[in-house]
């Protein structure tokens, strides 16, 4: 993502280059200080990422973007806050693997076994990517981030068939799923936790949110649209 | 270093609805009780206020109120042949932690199961012949009867503020309620909840299609409720956060607002939390255990219990791997069909269609943990003929909305792109105008659908974890392909816009996506020691002063949700301690 400023990657690249603290620290509040900003500001903030390396930043927010490309119904994956999102995701518990069943032996199992692999959410994304973007090098001759959206199209839709085989031996579905899943989390989870961004994945399907005192509304609403501005736990807190 | 306590009367292992119930009954009649629970207290103030409660992503998709994997999973497998491995994280279903337990985050679906489940394998020999129930179906009556059950049901439904509509009072058919259903002293505590749009589009369709539907019984108020113990109930709101919630209303009946609160009231019960029972300790060649040890999960430090009575009440699963792990009663072998813990495990099953509906608002976001119409013509109604169908069980077919929150419920019609403009229009323009049609189906017990402890894998405290082996039989594919005709039909009568077949499911069980906390059986109740684990009574057939309590002790699961028939027998097991057991001490069922 380009923004007004600068360019962040090439100046992370350079604030690495020169020994800075590149790993930028600052969680952006910036998202939930502007759901009260009296006007919706399309332009986003400046995304600092806590987990995400700037290859891995590259791929997701391509990724979300792709995903959810702006159009009339909504604004594009990173300006949802998606990729902000899915940095804290893996920053934080669950992609440390909190609740997961981390003790071996290992082994691959059948598909009703579910998730068996010796890795949290964060060490699947950073094997994930890299093995996805070498897919895409052999496949475009560029990594996910660099190519077209039809290449992307191509690709993503290989990856959910179960049609792209990583070199590094981590099953590619997996990692497609664990993705989906946190994209569609991303846009629809309260803007708290850094994506739907402006309510807008709310907006887009016409959910209330935290408002939900309906016991007059069953009748009086039945079979009409019940039409709200959306309320985040923020706005009530 | 073990420290070795007091004796108490009473140990209860585990404090949601059961333990809750057995707590406050035991305390009352004067028996000095103790409850071990694993978790720590969760109160409607701190834990489940507006607007904090209202996230989806904590508590439906990361499983706050749930059991932690990380520290005790179970380890699954389709079948003997397969090696099991660890349910790395929650799905299928979720055990509730924390007092109050699985009933804190339940939607409250509340049913009386009958006759028809208790005296199963009498009903299906006489009305169909022995030929009809296959052989590895491993069917047993349960050994208790509806008439002797309904005054606990009766307790349980007042208790936890049930809104519903009686189909039979006493014989005479009443009309609005389940018509199937078993006669009953007197009518719900509450009326009905409102009912929906799709509620009602669906009932003039099951309706229109010579069916039965009626408003499902459930455990949300429908209006401002003092119970007869003196709690205290708010209005449900109709919020959408049931399922997986608490309820900031105290509309939802759960343990931690009523039974558990009474009990802490009484100067002969104390709540001992983050403690974790892991073995039931028995006498010496003898016929009596003797307590619990159990851990502070908070330092590590290792406590032995002793009690004149123990009690089991954690979730299903917790109590059948904890006898496993104490060696109470003889494990079951699937290969020899001898011995009784682990046996008769089962789960249930489901299929739904959705209908899209242009122009329509069902507005999903406004629900009840119970705002579903439910029709019983595949399952109470004795005149439903399942010769023809070739299955014992049947099904319940209802509509409705129950916690239908964004990230998990987008409806789109069938072959829309899963990402994209298209799938954003889809959104947009589906969700809320469409609704669900499902149907619970019941699970029979087979032979090789059992639990063992696992060989292999080890929960925190070192301990085997529990082995699951289940997979769905031809008479649970039966029902499937049954329900699924049933349900289309309806669908098309109403003439949506688009519809998403419901599809009969053929594939294994799967640990994930989430389908049902619905776990039955493992040790179970009946007739005779060489086939069950415990008597009518609930009480263990091999210890005396051994009970557990919980849908552990189903012989078979059918399509009704289990917790009316828990409830009920808490109330009837506290009843048999304290007016036949206490007064001659010793096994309440001659074996």
């Amino acid at each position: 993502m380009k923004n007004n400023v600068f360019d962040r990657r090439a100046f992370l690249k350079s604030a690495a280059a020169g020994g800075a603290a590149a790993a930028a620290t600052t969680v952006p509040h910036a998202a939930e200080a502007q759901q009260n900003a009296p006007a919706p500001a399309p332009a986003s903030p400046n995304p600092a990422y806590t987990y995400l390396n700037p290859e891995e930043a590259a791929f997701v927010e391509a990724l979300v973007d792709h995903m959810v490309p702006a159009d009339e119904h909504s604004p594009k994956g990173t300006d949802l806050g998606l990729a902000i999102y899915i940095d804290r995701a893996l920053a934080g518990g669950w992609g440390k693997g909190d609740r997961l069943y981390m003790q071996g032996p290992w082994k691959r199992g059948v598909p009703s076994q579910g998730y068996q692999l010796p890795l949290t959410p964060a060490e699947l994304y950073r094997t994930g990517i890299a093995a996805a973007n070498i897919a895409c090098v052999k496949s475009y001759g560029k990594s996910f981030d660099k190519i077209g959206a039809a290449q992307r199209e191509e690709f993503l839709l290989a990856l959910q068939a179960g049609k792209v085989t990583f070199e590094n031996g981590l099953p590619a579905r997996v990692f497609f799923t664990t993705l989906y899943q946190n994209v569609v989390e991303g846009m629809f989870a309260d803007p708290m936790y850094g994506g739907n961004r402006n309510k807008a994945g709310w907006k887009l399907i016409g959910f209330p949110g935290v408002i939900a005192v309906h016991y007059q509304n069953i009748e009086k609403y039945r079979d009409k649209k019940y039409t709200v501005d959306p309320v985040g736990i923020a706005d009530m807190s | 270093m073990t420290t070795k306590l007091k004796e108490v009367d009473v140990v209860i292992v585990g404090l949601g609805w059961t333990g809750g119930i057995l707590a406050k009954e035991l305390s009352a009649a004067g028996l000095k009780v103790v409850a071990l629970e694993r978790g720590g207290v969760k109160s409607t103030e701190n834990d489940f206020a507006v607007p904090a409660v209202r996230d989806e992503l904590r508590y439906v998709i990361r499983h706050d109120l749930m059991q932690n994997t990380a520290k005790d999973t179970l380890t699954v497998r389709n079948n003997p042949s397969q090696d099991a491995l660890p349910m790395r994280r929650l799905g299928s279903f979720l055990p509730g932690e924390a007092v109050g337990g699985s009933g804190v985050h339940w939607s409250g679906h509340t049913w009386r199961w009958t006759d028809m489940e208790f005296k199963v394998r009498t009903y299906y020999e006489e009305r169909y012949g022995k030929n009809h129930i296959p052989a590895d179906m491993a069917l047993q009556d349960w050994g208790i009867t509806y008439d002797e059950l309904e005054p606990y049901y009766d307790k349980f439904e007042y208790t936890a503020a049930v809104s519903g509509k009686a189909g039979n009072i006493r014989g005479q058919i009443q009309p609005g309620g389940n018509p199937f259903e078993a006669p009953r002293a007197r009518d719900y505590p509450l009326p009905p909840l409102t009912p929906l749009l799709a509620n009602e589009m669906f009932r003039a369709a099951a309706q229109g299609n010579g069916y039965h539907p009626f408003p499902r019984p459930s455990a949300n108020a429908s209006r401002a409720y003092t119970n007869p113990d003196g709690s205290r109930f708010g209005a449900c709101q109709y919020c959408g956060h049931c399922q997986r919630f608490g309820c900031e209303a105290n509309a939802k009946g759960s343990p931690h607002m009523t039974v558990i609160p009474i009990a802490m009231r009484s100067p002969n019960f104390e709540l001992r939390t983050n403690m974790w029972v892991t073995k039931v300790l028995k006498a010496s060649g003898g016929k009596r255990v003797t307590g619990v040890t159990y851990t502070n999960v908070l330092n590590g430090e290792e406590y032995e219990q002793p009690a004149s009575i123990v009690i089991l009440t954690a979730y299903a699963i917790n109590n059948v791997h904890l006898m496993l792990l104490s060696g109470i009663g003889q494990p079951y072998d699937p290969v020899s069909q001898k011995g009784v813990i682990g046996k008769n495990y089962c789960y249930q099953t489901g299929a739904s269609a959705t209908l899209f509906f242009e122009g329509r608002h069902f507005n999903p976001f406004m629900n009840a943990g119970g705002s579903n119409w439910t029709m019983d013509d595949y399952n109470a109604n004795e005149a439903f003929d399942r010769g023809k169908g070739g299955f014992v069980g049947g099904y319940i077919v209802g509509s409705g909305f129950n916690t239908t929150l964004p990230i998990g419920f987008r409806p789109v019609p069938s072959g829309t792109p899963a990402w994209g403009t298209a799938w954003k229009a889809a959104m947009a323009k589906w969700y809320q105008t469409a609704m669900v049609i499902g149907m619970s189906g019941s699970v029979m017990p087979n032979r090789y659908n059992y639990y063992d402890l696992d060989p292999t894998y080890r929960n925190a405290f070192g301990l085997p974890l529990m082995r699951m082996t289940f997979d769905y039989k031809e008479n649970e594919h039966r029902i499937g392909r049954h329900a699924v005709e049933v349900i289309n039909a309806i669908a098309k009568s109403m003439n949506p816009t688009r519809l998403n077949p419901a599809v009969a499911r053929t594939d294994p069980w799967t640990v994930v996506p989430y389908q049902s906390t619905h776990n039955t059986g493992g040790a179970i109740m009946g007739t005779n020691p060489r086939t069950s684990a415990l008597n009518k009574y609930l009480q263990s057939w091999d210890y005396e002063n051994l009970f557990v309590v919980g849908a552990n002790v189903f012989a078979h699961n059918a399509s009704y949700n289990p917790t009316g028939p828990v409830g009920a027998l808490a109330y009837w097991t506290a009843e048999a301690i304290k007016n036949r057991y206490l007064k001659n001490p010793g096994p309440l069922v001659s074996a």
